[in-house]
């Protein structure tokens, strides 16, 4: 047995039952690290000695019969740098915050902890999550696992590129407009974007307050599912953090003995899934549609209903996303002004000086653009050109999911309308990387749940991946139809050759 | 949308960030393009639709006020780029 071949729950396991300790666990995805990440690059901080420390620390609360209910006690995980942990670095990939050390811990830090969780790095993603290939980061692009001279999608390619080169079992990373989603799908991975409110925000570095959510990215969703349960749930620092109690997803794993010899699957049968046919049509690389099309051929032998259906208005969701997101990221990131933390300029002579130079200084292009766009479109004169208009056709977006969740209970669409490209291939152009997002924005916009799962290869080796659309908080029908795909399909299961390279 | 230099220099002063000659035409380029782009919201009839700044309509969130935190003030001080005692330091702002 091999520790880093394991998921994060067979790992939490075997951790319980006293076949691998904690110390074990860590020094196997340690080794990983050094000997892969020179390749990859996902690592902006490794926590060698704190987590060394922690294992030891765990193990001796797993030995005393603590952590019975946490199933990922002793587990190590690797967290998105825009997540606050304490006294370790929180960069956001960015220069302006390239010597910040909280003073706290979010809460979903807190909350791993609380678990017996061992954190062991703080990974890559582009600058303030905002791009989709991490290249924007500081600290230099990350290369996808399958194909280090391919992106690994952004912006949590850290996250996403950690756990599929075996360097981490899971990992957290953020969702503003597909960020968990789309490096899941260009690295064979399964990631959650949760409902807006199910995860609390306190303690990640807002990029768009009214769509960010924290979720997994893992090998498989019965570890997303477990990730999930783990850091949903109420949080008083956080009054958008609406749902009452964390998730318990206990019921809703499919597993291959659910299946009968006819391969139908009562769990699911009945179940309907939308498709927008639409979506389909030109853009979409020709094989990713039809390994989604094969998908639900699976799904509906297996018992699901499957339907084509319309919703047009998805054309209008990114540029309706831009204007949002960069509206909130400008009053977001004004709070990054060389005064309190973070970067200041050397060269200032007064006040005024000292914020333009620091921002000038310390944000990268894609951040400033951002930033430039969102002033615009909030500034007097252009406001209700732009910004209203903008929320008001989110409003239409969020009115025509409503209507398809009358008839579906969940929609199945593509991630991205290509595989992983190539490091440089498109971030000189900002109108083809913002369109390269039209199936992941609109989810954001109306606050849904979403889970991506593999679904088949490129012939070019590449993962392609799909993503099941819920309704609010109906995660639990997602992580069934997800679990019951993964139940009759084996690529998620699928590792790059640098997974089991020990060079 | 054309950009003149005037709108750029106001959207960057709004922006509280500094661009070089070369950065202003870029940067001119970038958000025509981006705005052109977005204009094809315009083909939607919006009139009279309420404005979603928001997932969802709750509203004020009640909590009792307990205090947590304890006095913080050197963890926070430590992340300063200059502070002097127990304040941020910074230049002159009132003469």
């Amino acid at each position: 047995m091999k520790i880093r071949e394991l998921t994060a729950l067979e790992l939490g396991a075997k951790i319980k039952a006293g076949e691998v300790s904690c110390r074990q666990a860590v020094e196997a995805y340690l080794d990983a690290i050094e000997k892969k990440d020179g390749a990859i690059n996902a690592y902006i901080t490794v926590m060698r000695d704190e987590a060394l420390a922690r294992a030891d620390e765990v193990q001796a609360k797993i030995d005393a019969g603590e952590y019975a209910d946490s199933p990922l006690a002793g587990v190590p995980v690797a967290i998105k740098d825009n997540m606050c942990t304490k006294d370790v670095l929180t960069s956001a990939a960015s220069k302006i915050l390239s010597n910040f050390k909280p003073p706290y811990d979010a809460t979903v830090i807190e909350k791993l902890n609380a678990a017996g969780a061992i954190i062991i790095g703080k990974v890559n993603m582009d600058e303030f999550a905002m791009g989709g290939s991490t290249e924007t980061s500081f600290y230099g692009a990350t290369g996808n696992p399958w194909d280090v001279k391919r992106v690994p999608g952004g912006s949590s390619g850290g996250s996403a590129a950690a756990v599929a080169a075996g360097m981490a079992p899971y990992s957290l990373g953020s969702d503003t407009g597909g960020s968990i989603r789309q490096p899941a799908a260009f690295t064979g991975l399964t990631g959650i974007k949760p409902t807006y409110g199910a995860v609390s925000r306190y303690g990640l570095l807002a990029y768009a307050s009214s769509l960010d959510q924290i979720g997994p990215v893992a090998h498989d969703v019965k570890d997303a599912a477990a990730i999930l349960a783990l850091i949903s749930g109420h949080d008083s620092k956080d009054s958008t953090s609406i749902i009452e109690e964390a998730f318990d997803f206990t019921d809703s794993i499919v597993e291959a003995s659910d299946f009968d010899a006819d391969g139908k699957c009562s769990k699911i049968a009945g179940m309907k899934i939308g498709i927008p046919a639409n979506y389909f049509g030109e853009g979409l690389d020709t094989e990713i549609a039809a390994s989604i099309k094969e998908a639900a051929k699976a799904l509906e032998a297996a018992g699901a209903i499957v339907e084509e259906f319309e919703m047009p208005i998805v054309d209008y969701a990114v540029p309706a996303y831009y204007i949002v997101a960069c509206a909130e990221a400008s009053s977001n990131l004004s709070r990054y002004d060389g005064i309190k933390y973070g970067h200041r300029t050397k060269n200032a002579s007064d006040l005024v000086e000292t914020y333009y130079k620091s921002r000038s200084e310390g944000f990268g292009a894609e951040v400033k653009r951002r930033i430039r766009l969102g002033s615009f479109v909030l500034s007097s004169g252009y406001f209700d050109a732009y910004y209203k208009k903008a929320l008001q056709v989110r409003g239409l977006i969020k009115k025509a999911f409503d209507e398809a969740y009358e008839k579906y209970d969940m929609i199945l669409s593509p991630v991205s309308p290509t595989v992983a490209y190539e490091i440089g291939g498109q971030i000189e152009d900002p109108i083809a990387m913002y369109m390269a997002d039209i199936y992941t924005v609109s989810i954001n916009l109306a606050g849904l749940p979403a889970v991506s799962v593999p679904c088949g290869f490129a012939s070019n080796g590449m993962p392609i991946g799909m993503q099941f659309i819920g309704d609010s908080f109906r995660e639990d029908k997602l992580v069934k139809m997800a679990s019951a795909y993964q139940a009759i399909t084996d690529y998620h299961k699928s590792r790059p050759a640098i997974f089991a390279d020990e060079a | 949308m054309n950009i003149t230099d005037e709108l750029i220099g106001y959207i960057s002063d709004l922006s509280r960030l500094y661009l070089s000659d070369e950065e202003k035409e870029k940067a001119k380029g970038d958000l025509s393009d981006v705005l052109s782009y977005i204009d094809k919201l315009n083909e939607l009839d919006t009139k009279g639709m309420p404005e979603m700044s928001h997932p969802f309509e709750a509203v004020n969130c009640f909590r009792e006020d307990v205090v947590t935190n304890g006095d913080d003030r050197e963890n926070l001080l430590a992340n300063a780029p200059e502070s002097k005692g127990s304040y941020y330091k910074v230049f002159k702002t009132v003469e």
